[in-house]
């Protein structure tokens, strides 16, 4: 089901991916375009890799066969350099945070700054100081430790590392997991704002259906170790596919479908 | 939109000024403005007020926003007032967010105040001295723990006993076999030179099987399963500590004392003398093959010598030691484990910690056992 999108607006072109781990297949003939731009989602139930996908993408994971451009790029047998130089045009917002946990969060957003700019040490403080802001996190979380933070606050410092580097590629696995209703909500509309003010491409993962009906362009549901569906949310939960009426007729599903259609 | 253009294209960030007129120019990107760091000192800004033209921007970022109101700052500061101009509206807006966000932007931390000698030495003693109550309460619990253990045989996790007996004890065997052999023959060169030159080969039997029995093949053998098994506890507890896995086991109502430091406690206590009695024979093989290479001692004189001069009493004073010091390394080691708080990088610390502390508490002990055998006349 793969769109024909334009080469020059596709951010990521995923072509006849297949990744497995030893005998288990996760994905296989797997296509899937991203246009600049947009907020895409990647849903689809346990176990369908979405997160493989994800780290197959930002190359973190060799797949077996297959191609992906990132930006026009082919990714699969990379040179160093040029991983490194494409690692500076995208940022990625881990499940868990993986905040370093020997350094504060202002010295974590830090780090992706001081490994690929020469910019003097106070001009640095500056931009992550700038950044821990525009993550909605209060003006002394930059002193704090990781482990000193609750779960909301983790994941704004991960967001705020993550857009260390003003990448024009964003990537989050699960953004609104763990996280309660209103801070869920405020995350949602962060990221919006930052899409609409930076043009960012926004890439996740989430099971979260107020996300899925507010925040993205479009959603694509992984099953059957490929692309069973790509469209825009009030398309797909019209299709015919039974794993996604599956997914999306439940009883959480039917509910936030009927408040996202009431908030329209 | 392209607001974050490919790094081949990209338009370092300027600011022209030509009489009245300033204008920024190019990529205000966090690509572009790295080369702008010198540039704004350099400017001859025009006095009093200033209209800043943005109409040339390409692009701009966070970066070159943050960049750009700092530059406005600056020059407000020194007596003008500014004008931004002619941006787009998409730029605008960004600045307008940055600008927003960056009043609520957190300030670096105020340098730490320095101590004086006397608070740092007060602290540092004060730390240790509650690290060493804590331990002993440690121990305490561990007592308790084996007492009900005592009382309620049928509760032990057998399973993960003699899964610790295999990786603390047979998997140790190569390391301890090469290590103690090589001590074996290190020290009978040693002596072998002295006693060659006196004509008193044969002693070479006293020396080799007194010295590795008492001392040195219980010695060893502790410092290598402290550095082998009592750091693999400590990791192993202190990464279930962050995992909150610890706080799970309490939840279910299972004591993460009779779990994860019984079993690792009795295993080592069994193990220890074992390996140690591993230690000295083949210690002592090795000074057997260096007297026949070196000192003209075979195997068969050897052999002949070594019942008349090591008693029973010497092997198990040295095998007396190690049930002590297999407790001292497996407690260190846990409790070194249940310190652990928040991340990787405490494992780390802990590790060491726990390394260290029981290797130090081991020698320690072994100097306390020399005196109090020495005491009660047990020299021999």
């Amino acid at each position: 089901m793969a769109l024909s999108v334009n080469p020059a607006d596709a951010v990521i072109t995923v072509r006849d991916l297949r990744t497995e781990f030893g005998a288990t297949v996760i994905h296989e003939n797997l296509d899937l375009d991203i246009r600049r731009g947009e907020i895409v989602a990647l849903v689809g139930g346990s176990g369908s890799g979405k997160t493989t996908l994800l780290r197959a993408i930002i190359m973190l994971l060799r797949p077996a066969a297959g191609s992906i451009h990132l930006f026009g790029q082919e990714i699969i047998g990379i040179g160093e350099t040029a991983a490194f130089r494409l690692r500076r045009r995208f940022g990625m917002l881990f499940q868990q945070g993986a905040l370093f946990s020997s350094l504060t969060v202002r010295e974590n957003v830090a780090v992706p700054l001081r490994e690929h700019t020469q910019l003097p040490r106070q001009r640095i403080v500056e931009i992550a100081d700038l950044k821990i802001a525009l993550a909605g996190l209060p003006a002394d979380a930059g002193n704090r430790l990781p482990r000193e933070l609750s779960g909301g606050m983790l994941k704004r410092a991960a967001l705020a590392r993550a857009l260390a580097l003003d990448p024009a590629l964003l990537f989050l696995d699960e953004p609104t997991a763990g996280l309660d209703p209103v801070s869920a909500g405020a995350f949602d509309e962060l990221v919006a704002q930052l899409k609409e003010s930076l043009g960012l491409t926004v890439v996740m993962v989430t099971h979260d259906l107020d996300t899925l009906w507010s925040a993205t362009d479009r959603v694509a549901f992984l099953g059957e170790r490929r692309v069973i569906g790509y469209a825009p949310m009030r398309e797909l939960t019209q299709a015919e596919h039974p794993l996604i009426r599956a997914y999306f007729e439940g009883p959480r599903g039917r509910a936030a479908r009927e408040q996202a259609c009431r908030a329209k | 939109m392209a607001t974050s253009p490919a790094p081949s294209t990209v338009h370092r960030a300027v600011i022209q000024v030509d009489g009245e007129q300033c204008r920024c120019e190019g990529d205000w990107t966090l690509n572009g403005i790295e080369a702008l760091e010198a540039q704004p000192r350099a400017i001859h800004w025009p006095a009093g007020e200033l209209r800043l033209d943005g109409s040339g921007i390409q692009a701009i970022d966070t970066t070159g926003a943050l960049r750009l109101l700092n530059i406005v700052a600056d020059l407000e500061q020194t007596g003008h007032s500014v004008h931004l101009v002619n941006l787009r509206p998409e730029h605008e807006a960004l600045l307008d967010l940055v600008r927003e966000r960056r009043a609520s932007a957190g300030a670096a931390p105020p340098p730490p105040m320095a101590r004086g000698a006397l608070e740092w030495l007060g602290r540092w003693v004060g730390s240790h001295a509650r690290h060493a109550i804590e331990f002993l309460a440690f121990i305490g619990e561990a007592a308790m723990a084996l007492a009900r253990l005592a009382l309620r045989p049928g509760r032990f996790r057998w399973r993960a006993l003699f899964g610790n007996i295999e990786t603390a004890g047979v998997h140790a065997l190569p390391i301890i076999a090469l290590l103690s052999f090589m001590m074996g023959v290190v020290i009978a060169y040693q002596g072998g030179q002295q006693l060659k030159f006196y004509g008193a080969n044969l002693f070479i039997v006293e020396l080799v099987s007194l010295t590795m029995l008492r001392e040195l093949a219980p010695l060893i053998t502790a410092i290598i399963v402290a550095g082998r098994t009592g750091s693999s506890y400590t990791a192993q507890i202190g990464t279930m500590q962050i995992t909150e896995e610890v706080d799970a086991l309490r939840t279910i109502g299972i004591r993460p004392m009779d779990l994860l430091v019984l079993p690792k406690l009795l295993a080592l206590t069994v193990v220890l003398p074992l390996l140690t009695t591993f230690a000295d024979a083949v210690s002592v093989f090795g000074g057997m093959v260096l007297a026949q290479v070196m000192l003209d001692v075979s195997f068969s004189d050897f052999l002949d010598r070594f019942p008349r001069v090591v008693t029973p009493i010497s092997f198990l004073l040295g095998i007396g030691k190690t049930p002590i010091f297999a407790a001292i390394i497996a407690l260190v080691g846990c409790y070194q484990g249940f310190q652990v708080r928040g991340g990787a990088d405490s494992v780390g610390r802990h590790t060491t910690i726990s390394v260290v502390q029981s290797i130090f508490l081991v020698i320690a002990a072994d100097a306390l056992f020399s005196i109090i055998l020495g005491g009660v006349g047990l020299w021999r």
